[in-house]
């Protein structure tokens, strides 16, 4: 049987992501199609599959997107789907250990991929926020306060994820004087 | 060592020795496992990184008629191997001076 699930996970939270399809998994519930906010499942056996996700540097159509999910498919994983840069897969967990991340120079380089997306939607929220404000205090437009409102609100959301992936990235860091 | 003198990480120097023989994604990460007794089992996103930097490196190429098939196998090139010997030379100096001091501490 198959279940739809709709639920919302920013880019910051993508371990939370991935933990709650772990779940699923561990639940009986193994993902077949992941799209925009909505995850399809299908019966399994509990813990059958073990689930991943990441954001590719590339897009994953590119033909070094393509190779990358090759090369995973080739470990023995299977490639459930993408959503813009992430992609997600499943492997049965009776083929082994299933980690596309296993040394913190690698979880650093991720995490930095996704701050260096959101950083420039940021400044882009606060150069069109500026934007209008100039244009509401030259002529008290009721829009362009709006308009100013939103984009402060989506600029300082993303400043909130941001944070959160440095403070990760921060903590790796340290770890990393210590071990690989 | 490697151009900037550093210390290979395990996973790449595990890499290199798997490579003496040509071998593709999958074989590495099941050698490296076996190598290290099942302690280190090498992520695939890992593994296609380094050995994206090792190819760019000249450390390592593909191998053979296979070498544009999606299922590449790959070598240890003349460069990988000199890599790999001055690591082994770094290994041995961190073991033997720490068997030496520790030999010594202990009596």
């Amino acid at each position: 049987m198959r279940t739809t699930i709709r639920k919302v996970f920013w880019a910051w939270e993508f371990e939370e992501e991935e933990k709650w399809l772990a779940d699923m998994a561990a639940q009986g519930k193994a993902l077949v199609s992941a799209r925009y906010f909505t995850y399809e499942f299908e019966d399994s056996e509990p813990g059958e599959y073990a689930v991943r996700l990441e954001m590719l540097n590339h897009m994953p159509d590119s033909p070094e997107g393509q190779r990358y999910i090759a090369f995973v498919e080739e470990t023995g994983a299977e490639y459930i789907g993408k959503v813009m840069k992430w992609v997600y897969f499943r492997k049965k967990t009776a083929l082994g250990e299933f980690e596309l991340h296993g040394d913190n120079a690698t979880r650093m380089k991720h995490l930095k991929g996704i701050i260096n997306l959101l950083k420039p939607l940021m400044v882009i929220n606060i150069g069109a926020g500026m934007y209008n404000l100039g244009v509401f205090l030259s002529y008290r437009n009721g829009l362009s306060l709006l308009a100013v409102l939103l984009s402060a609100g989506v600029a300082g959301f993303l400043f909130r994820g941001i944070t959160l992936l440095n403070q990760r990235k921060d903590r790796l860091e340290r770890e990393c004087q210590l071990f690989e | 060592m490697g151009a900037n003198n550093g210390a290979l990480t395990e996973a790449v120097y595990y890499i290199l020795l798997s490579l003496l023989q040509p071998m593709h994604g999958y074989g590495i990460m099941q050698n490296v496992e076996r190598l290290s007794g099942g302690r280190l089992r090498l992520a695939a996103g890992t593994l296609y990184g380094a050995i994206s930097t090792m190819q760019e490196k000249g450390w390592i190429m593909a191998a053979g008629a296979e070498a544009d098939s999606r299922k590449k196998e790959y070598v240890i090139t003349d460069a990988g191997k000199g890599v790999l010997r001055a690591e082994y030379m770094r290994l041995r100096e961190l073991v033997e001076n720490g068997r030496a001091m520790l030999e010594e501490d202990a009596r």
